[in-house]
């Protein structure tokens, strides 16, 4: 066998076992979940690296938890859209009558209140809000675990992302069981040393501290257990995609 | 008998395959992180010093430059567009591709004895008077002689070990200790940088340092013979004159 012949052959083999390594990467990566709704086009190929990477690399770690001295005394809540009408009579009341929903793969679906939500075994943390434009702050957010809320409720075994929305229905968000259950994931009703306040999201914001602050959705009235996120909105996973950016955030 | 001196070009093996492929995937990666790191920079050109900050903590420094969200304060009187979507994929999509290039390059460059071989000095070479030497040889901008053109001196060599083994694990790592999910795992990573800010302003320092390397490569590699040295980097091969042996 020529030299020429032996070397077109190895490359025609590494070649061979590359293709079909990165075919069966995919249809592992499928299988365990650990593509992305928003895999498609240019940017899909480092996108499912990041979340898979990421995924099995975090199915149980605790984002970092900070001391009481470490509260940011001037933390940041940016701005949002003005609120509706909606919002605007809900607040008027006090958000006596602020209401959320949870239905999709569950066995019993809920309409809760805030009391109803606080009678839940209430959780704290002083986590940091780390935003992609690169700032950050550190509080303490006290709220109902949504892990609590799901497993009163009996999520069904094929429930693979919870679908969360704001009051303004077209923010919306969404996240894999992994962090649906996770035990920082937050339904958040108080900072600090008192209510949550409405810059900061209140009466009601959804905490995904392992991920970028855009995941954690201010004015929460809407949750939602599916198998498949084609049917919410373009079918990418969340707004955020449909904006351009990552539905994946923890990076 | 010794027959007539003769000038003669050679071509000659410069540059292996893998190096120059890594090379042209991490020139374009690295061009993409860049122009993504800018546009990623311009939505919050402030930087701090320690775990927390935003636009209502007082910056360790800023940029003087026009921000892309209003809720930076700069002495502009507009904001510009928002190009942070496109530009984070982008980032993180290019970040890989450096990666894993990188980690073929170098694990490559350990088997083959490429580091030891081109990149490490030689034990003449290891002196300031050596170091010195290469330097002022550079600053008086003197053609490089012919040997130049196979074999790296001091200088670079130093240059090219510091961005191979400092500044990009160092650009790498502190742009991880920027990721809360990959904080999560591996708290340390960002924590023995005195929090996640600092290792913001760290990564945009290194990343300063990178784009100063990438000038003075390139303005290095157009003194030197722009055409010589590209087509090292792109065939493998440089050419070189002989003054030819002695034939019988």
């Amino acid at each position: 066998m020529s030299k020429i012949s032996r070397r077109k052959l190895a490359t025609t083999g590494i070649a061979a076992a590359g293709v079909s390594g990165v075919a069966a990467a995919t249809g592992l990566a499928k299988r365990y979940g650990l593509v992305p709704p928003d895999s498609g086009g240019i940017f899909g190929a480092g996108e499912t690296l990041t979340y898979a990477a990421q995924r099995l690399m975090t199915p149980h770690s605790l984002a970092r938890e900070f001391p009481r001295s470490m509260i940011s005394k001037a933390p940041f809540g940016n701005e949002v859209a003005s609120p509706n009408d909606e919002f605007k009579r809900l607040q008027a009341g006090e958000f006596q009558d602020w209401r959320l929903s949870l239905d999709g793969m569950v066995t019993r679906p809920a309409t809760l209140s805030l009391s109803d939500l606080k009678g839940f075994p209430v959780s704290r943390q002083i986590t940091e809000v780390v935003c992609e434009e690169g700032w950050s702050y550190i509080a303490e957010w006290i709220g109902t675990p949504l892990v609590e809320v799901l497993k009163a409720s009996g999520p069904l075994p094929k429930a693979r992302y919870l679908v969360y929305f704001s009051i303004d229905r077209d923010w919306w968000e969404s996240i894999d069981m992994a962090d649906a259950l996770h035990p920082q994931t937050l339904l958040t009703w108080a900072m600090n040393d008192g209510d949550l306040p409405v810059s900061f999201g209140g009466p009601l914001r959804m905490r995904v501290p392992r991920q970028l602050g855009y995941k954690s959705v201010k004015y929460i009235t809407h949750l939602t257990a599916t198998d498949s996120l084609k049917g919410f909105g373009k079918g990418l996973g969340s707004a955020a995609p449909e904006a351009g950016y990552a539905w994946y955030a923890g990076i | 008998m010794a027959g007539p001196a003769s000038l003669r070009i050679l071509e000659l093996p410069r540059h292996s395959a893998l190096v120059r492929v890594t090379h042209w995937i991490t020139a374009i990666s690295f061009f993409a992180l860049l122009i993504s790191g800018i546009e990623i920079l311009i939505s919050h050109p402030r930087f701090y010093w320690g775990e927390t900050g935003n636009a209502l903590t007082p910056p360790l420094f800023q940029i003087p430059i026009p921000a892309s969200r209003s809720t930076v304060p700069t002495s502009y009187g507009y904001v510009l567009p928002d190009q942070n979507g496109w530009s984070r994929y982008l980032h993180f999509e290019a970040a890989w591709a450096a990666v894993l290039t990188g980690l073929v390059y170098g694990i490559s460059g350990l088997w083959t004895g490429h580091f030891r071989n081109n990149l490490s000095p030689s034990s003449s070479d290891r002196s300031w008077r050596a170091f010195r030497g290469a330097i002022s040889k550079h600053l008086s901008l003197a053609p490089p002689d012919d040997a130049e053109a196979f074999s790296y001196n001091v200088v670079q060599r130093v240059a090219y070990l510091m961005v191979i083994f400092v500044l990009f694990p160092l650009v790498i790592w502190t742009g991880l200790a920027l990721s809360p999910a990959f904080n999560s795992a591996v708290p340390a990573a960002v924590n023995v940088l005195g929090g996640r800010q600092s290792a913001r302003t760290i990564h945009f320092f290194v990343s300063v340092f990178l784009f100063l390397f990438l000038i003075v490569h390139v303005a290095m590699v157009t003194f030197a013979g722009f055409r010589t040295r590209m087509r090292a980097m792109i065939t493998g091969h440089a050419p070189s004159v002989r003054i030819g042996e002695e034939r019988t």
